[in-house]
């Protein structure tokens, strides 16, 4: 009795001991995550090198970034990610102290401070009427030791006191039709020139006193040719135009006031011109550059009227900026595109023939053309001027060269991922070697014993970095094969430049990188566009030899009846396996779940007339596609129109030129929501490779419930018209929110919940028999979560076990989704604290481990909550019996627990998108969030149950292992003596 | 309107109003954010704490950040009821209501959602600090103890002496029946499983 008395006690004390550590501790950083920065396409790039200190490059991006970065290295000094709806126009570094920003339009003017990125003003600037033309005007100009800054935006021009962002003075530009093309001001003067047309073929000039914004002097002048496109200043007082026709130059020069128009016909300067041309803008003095079709040609002016083309090459050419080296000198880089180099010159602007400088640099070809180009100078040690020169590529990454030779470059595409999906990685062949493995060992000894001095407190400081270091170097995570967890897998995600990237989910390291030839521009296809990617053949079993590759899917151009294009691309070496130009469009991808012969996934692809095509094109997948004929019905949203609808297959197609894989398809229903008083936000099914272990839940009274687990659910969610706007300009009595799970098959509403005073957006995530979403409720000015849990009724009665052992049961009965469900749901509203960018939840291989639910909040941290939390049963008062079962008692607002944020202390700037994917390990899912900023770590919502965790101390198990035998030997020679003495007495 | 702010935002200081009206209905609504000195001392520390802080209004719709002194400002807001939430790493902040009159501007109509606290002016201070890791225990003989390991050992232990305890206690005539039937049973002794106990 007193034995198992202890026993008890010994287990209790043993479980208690297992304390649930919600989080990880600081040390723990950077063990199983990663965080990577990023910046995006940079748009506008400005150097601070003038002073001694840090050497500085200031960019804004497309991804709404403004960041100031290292020179030498290229890392981030400071960065801030604007509003979405914040787009920057311009920058410019002004006193040399601080960054100031041109955003919304021209609307909002922000001055940073250039050391730590501090905001030091803000200035909202306003105008007469909206106009697309923005300029922000660099400027030497000083008012008592004050800088000014120009800036024309909505039809004003103002002068902005760059100390603190006072107006100093505003002129409006009224004239309606009136297009401002260019503000000019010329170097060392108090003028500024605005020019523009009016109507369609008034040239109009305006000479503006720029200390006080008097207008001086007003001139126009009408053209019979008419204009097209941009102007290019070439003089401060002269400018390039096209006429409308494009194949006739204009120099329009307006000295003195005097405005006059001299013409050029681009066949007089090219022998074989080749239709209409474009200007392609630069502040070069005396230089400008047009581009017909493919060929660039850079044209010189000499006084006023002479033209001369210096240079006319068929490569993609770009030309930087002018940056001015000394007293009237000004330089400019001209890069050029050969294949697998890029040549670089850079030439004084009043000396073409003369290069300063002439390098060629080794290009990877993955990286595609240079799209951008911005040069900066320093002295040489000689006194000589070198330049440096900033480049953006194609795949929007960053590079700098300096002397013939890449300095650094940054991976920018990286922060606009379209699509991401896994990979696993090659199983390891061959052992290691054995002076691997003795080496390893005596490493690995050392690893622990260092280890136990930690944990007994005995270790140096130096002891706890190197203890530290070994953690975050273990050269065993970013090894390039499978391991036994299933932690180590690519990431392949595809960016909107076109690019496909494989990160290794152990450190993050780019494995490799391609840029696709399908989503590149070509003559057929102008603006391709990246949509998806699917995984296209995942060899296991019989065809382990095979890679495993991927499927992008890209449309060419924006609009729905775009032909698509594919390419397949191995994803162990980055090799695009074949690319195809498709004849059809693809409004909707539906990933079958059938596999041929060597594992390759089919594919349907719905086109914008309802045809369906099915990939791969081979006999053998179309008989088993023919096969599964009747069982594929996929439905397609409408949200403009309010309507979905559900599908099926009919027949080959008919008509057209006879193609195999084609099919005909049908309509089976259609949802129609009345457009006047509901609009589709938000569907969400339930993922495709989601598994569910058990369909039956046991709850508290030994009853048990059956989870309505379908993967034909569709979750959709309407707010009333009023509410679809943003949220401050609608009252709680005008605003809805439905809520429905739609039955994709029959089209059935299974159920319908009604939110009232409640609007979007909606953000839902649809897991097993539970669907979680979102909202804004207007009456109580609070964000709402809700779930909806459903469950099958009609197996409910299956409880009893003798119905079960003598077979009068209807579980084997067919379920058929035409019969009618018999459903109950059960639903639950919580309050939650914060706006929310996205909503995702675990997976796990087989789905034993509990569920949390990753929310992505407004300050682009990740919060993991437990569902538990979200829990219709959850009551205020729990009976012993539901707390037993694990039940929380109901809190209207769902806890934020500071130690649950997956991110801790980071931020995923610009989140967009949370993906989960199970590891090997049932308790254990990996985690990659997306936005400018990567975001990758490994969780485990129920604790590492089936493993050892990382710090399991080894060292301690062997010595307690031989004090264990220690024990024994002493015990066992004592035991000796004692059965000699007994026997001697 | 630009011009007009500063002049504003010493109106504010003077804890006057939070509101200002611009043209054609779009109204200007200014705040500070202030997190109290010696809250972030402890803990980690925080680089660059004002410069990463973040103000958005409904969800993101308008994004701005602060001043170095803690003040901020949205431009061109259209009256209603607005939210204004604070994304501060290191600090929770309740998302406050703002309501921007057409009728009577200036008027401030502010209240924290969490709450419910109402605010006469627009200065807005983190509920709490947010700590996002766990403390690590100092090392202690009991934490050792607990683990596996230290279990191991202190039940071995605890058999080892407390077990012949229970035997002593037990009635004499009745260890000694006990020991006759383990003999008859021929129940190995811990020697006699070891080598070298084979010897009796």
């Amino acid at each position: 009795m007193a034995i198992r008395s202890f026993l008890i006690l010994f287990i209790l004390f043993f479980f208690s001991s297992l304390n649930p550590i919600l989080s990880l501790y600081e040390d723990q950083v950077g063990l199983v995550d990663w965080h990577q920065q990023y910046l995006g396409k940079v748009k506008q790039a400005v150097f601070h090198t003038h002073k001694t200190g840090r050497k500085r490059v200031v960019v804004s991006t497309e991804e709404n970034v403004v960041a100031s970065l290292d020179l030498r290295q290229g890392e981030i000094f400071w960065r801030h990610v604007l509003g979405s709806n914040d787009v920057i126009d311009g920058i410019d570094i002004a006193l040399g102290k601080y960054v100031i920003t041109l955003s919304s339009g021209g609307s909002i003017l922000r001055a940073w401070n250039l050391p730590d990125g501090q905001m030091v003003w803000e200035s909202s600037l306003r105008g007469p009427k909206h106009s697309k033309s923005l300029f922000l005007v660099r400027t030497n100009l000083k008012i008592e030791k004050d800088n000014i800054v120009i800036i024309f935006s909505n039809g004003r021009l103002n002068a902005v006191s760059c100390m603190d962002g006072e107006v100093l003075w505003e002129k409006d530009f009224e004239g309606e039709s009136l297009k401002v093309q260019q503000v000019i001001q010329p170097p060392g003067s108090n003028l500024i020139y605005v020019v523009g047309f009016a109507s369609s073929s008034l040239f109009e000039m305006y000479q503006i006193n720029a200390l006080n914004g008097e207008l001086l002097k007003h001139e126009s002048a009408a053209f019979s040719g008419g204009f097209l496109g941009e102007v290019s200043p070439v003089f401060s007082e002269t400018v390039v135009a096209l006429d409308s026709t494009g194949l006739i130059l204009l120099t329009i020069s307006f000295q003195n006031g005097k405005i006059s128009f001299h013409q050029m016909p681009i066949s007089n300067l090219v022998k074989d011109s080749f239709g209409p041309a474009k200007i392609i803008p630069s502040s070069v003095i005396g230089i400008f550059a047009i581009k017909m079709n493919a060929v660039t040609i850079v044209i010189r002016v000499k006084d006023e009227s002479k033209l001369e083309v210096v240079e006319k090459t068929n490569h993609e050419t770009s030309i930087s900026d002018a940056l001015s080296i000394s007293e009237g000198q000004q330089a400019f880089a001209l890069v050029q595109h050969a294949s697998h180099e890029i040549h670089l010159r850079v030439k004084l602007a009043h000396n073409w023939d003369d290069n300063l400088l002439k390098e060629s640099v080794k290009m990877d070809q993955h990286r595609g053309l240079v799209h951008k180009v911005y040069i900066n100078n320093y002295i040489r040690t000689d006194k000589s001027y070198g330049f440096r020169a900033l480049i953006v590529m194609e795949d929007h990454s960053l590079l700098l060269l300096q002397q013939g030779e890449i300095v650094w470059s940054r991976e920018d595409g990286l922060a606009s991922i379209i699509d991401v999906t896994t990979s696993e990685l090659p199983v390891e062949r061959d052992g290691v070697s054995v002076a691997k493995v003795e080496h390893n060992l005596f490493e690995w000894l050392k690893g622990h014993m260092l280890k136990l001095k930690g944990t007994l407190m005995l270790a140096s400081p130096q002891d706890i970095a190197a203890i530290q270091s070994m953690r975050l170097k273990n050269s065993e995570k970013s090894k390039m094969t499978r391991d036994h967890n299933g932690f180590r897998k690519l990431l392949i995600v595809l960016t909107r430049a076109g690019k496909l990237f494989a990160l290794h989910t152990g450190d993050g390291h780019i494995v490799w990188s391609h840029l696709l030839q399908s989503l590149q521009k070509s003559k057929v296809c102008q603006h391709p566009i990246g949509l998806n990617l699917y995984k296209w053949q995942v060899p296991h079993h019989h065809a382990m030899d095979e890679n495993p590759s991927v499927l992008v899917i890209g449309k060419c151009g924006p609009s729905s009846d775009a032909p698509g294009a594919l390419s397949f691309v191995d994803t162990y070496t980055g090799k695009e396996l074949s690319s195809l130009s498709l004849v059809h469009s693809v409004a909707q991808v539906i990933p079958l779940p059938y596999t041929d012969s060597t594992e390759q996934c089919l594919h349907l692809l719905i086109d914008a007339d309802k045809h369906a095509h099915l990939y791969p094109k081979t006999p053998e997948a179309i008989s088993i596609f023919e096969r599964e004929f009747s069982n594929i019905y996929w439905y397609s949203v409408e949200d403009d129109n309010g309507i979905i609808k559900g599908h099926a297959l009919r027949g080959k197609c008919t008509g057209e030129v006879a193609d195999e894989v084609c099919f005909d398809t049908r309509e089976l229903w259609s949802i129609v929501f009345p457009s006047e008083s509901e609009k589709i936000i938000a569907t969400v099914t339930r993922k495709l490779n989601e598994v569910v272990h058990t369909q039956a839940k046991v709850i508290a009274d030994q009853e048990v419930m059956y989870k309505y687990i379908s993967r034909n659910l569709l979750f959709v969610a309407t707010v009333a018209l009023k509410g679809s706007v943003e949220i401050g300009s609608v009252t709680p009595e005008e605003s809805w929110l439905v809520a429905y799970l739609i039955d994709t098959v029959t089209g059935r509403i299974l159920h319908q919940v009604t939110h009232h005073g409640s609007q979007g957006p909606v953000h839902a995530v649809f897991s097993e028999n539970w669907v979680v979403y979102h909202y804004f409720n207007l009456k109580a000015q609070r964000y709402e979560m809700s779930v909806i849990e459903i469950y099958d009724q009609s197996r409910a009665d299956n409880k009893d076990v003798w119905k079960l052992v003598l077979g009068k049961h209807n579980l084997t009965s067919p379920i058929s989704l035409y019969s009618r469900p018999d459903v109950i749901t059960k639903s639950q509203s919580y309050f939650f604290t914060h706006s929310v960018k996205a909503i995702a939840v675990t997976s796990t291989t087989k789905g034993i481990t509990s569920k949390q639910l990753l929310i992505g909040t407004i300050g682009d941290q990740v919060l993991a909550l437990d569902k538990r939390f979200l829990d219709p049963r959850r009551t205020v008062n729990p009976t012993q019996a539901e707390k037993e079962e694990g039940i929380i008692p109901l809190t209207d607002p769902l806890p934020i627990i500071p130690q649950s944020y997956v991110t801790h202390a980071l931020r995923v700037e610009g989140l967009r998108g949370i993906i989960t994917v199970p590891a090997k390990l049932e308790s254990t899912t990996l985690v990659f969030a997306h936005g400018v900023d990567l975001f990758f770590t490994q969780l485990a919502p129920s604790r590492t149950y089936d493993s050892l965790t990382d710090d399991f101390n080894y060292a301690l198990l062997l010595i307690t292992i031989v004090a264990l035998l220690a024990a024994i030997f002493v015990t066992w020679t004592l035991s000796e003596r004692k059965e000699l003495q007994e026997n001697w007495r | 309107m630009a011009a007009v702010t500063p002049l504003l935002l010493l109106l504010l200081l003077s804890s006057a109003p939070s509101f200002s009206s611009g043209s054609r209905n779009a109204y200007n609504i200014n705040g500070r954010v202030k997190i109290p000195q010696g809250l972030g001392t402890k803990g980690y520390a925080l680089p660059g704490r004002m410069s990463n802080v973040k103000v958005l209004l409904n969800g993101g719709q308008n994004i701005t950040f602060l001043r170095p002194d803690g003040y901020f400002s949205f431009h061109n807001i259209p009256a209603g009821t607005h939210l204004i939430e604070v994304s501060a790493i290191g600090y929770f902040f309740s998302p406050v209501r703002v309501d921007v009159s057409a009728r009577n501007p200036g008027k401030v109509q502010a209240a924290l959602t969490e709450n419910r606290k109402g605010l006469s002016e627009l200065v807005l201070e983190p509920l709490r600090e947010e700590q996002y890791y766990e403390i690590r225990e100092p090392f202690s003989i009991m934490s050792l103890l607990k683990s596996p390991m230290g279990l191991m050992v202190g039940f071995m232990l605890a058999v080892a002496f407390l077990m012949p305890k229970l035997v002593e206690n037990m009635d004499p005539e009745e260890m000694r029946r006990a020991q006759e039937e383990m003999r008859s049973q021929g129940v190995p002794s811990l020697s006699s499983l070891l080598p070298g106990g084979a010897r009796n």
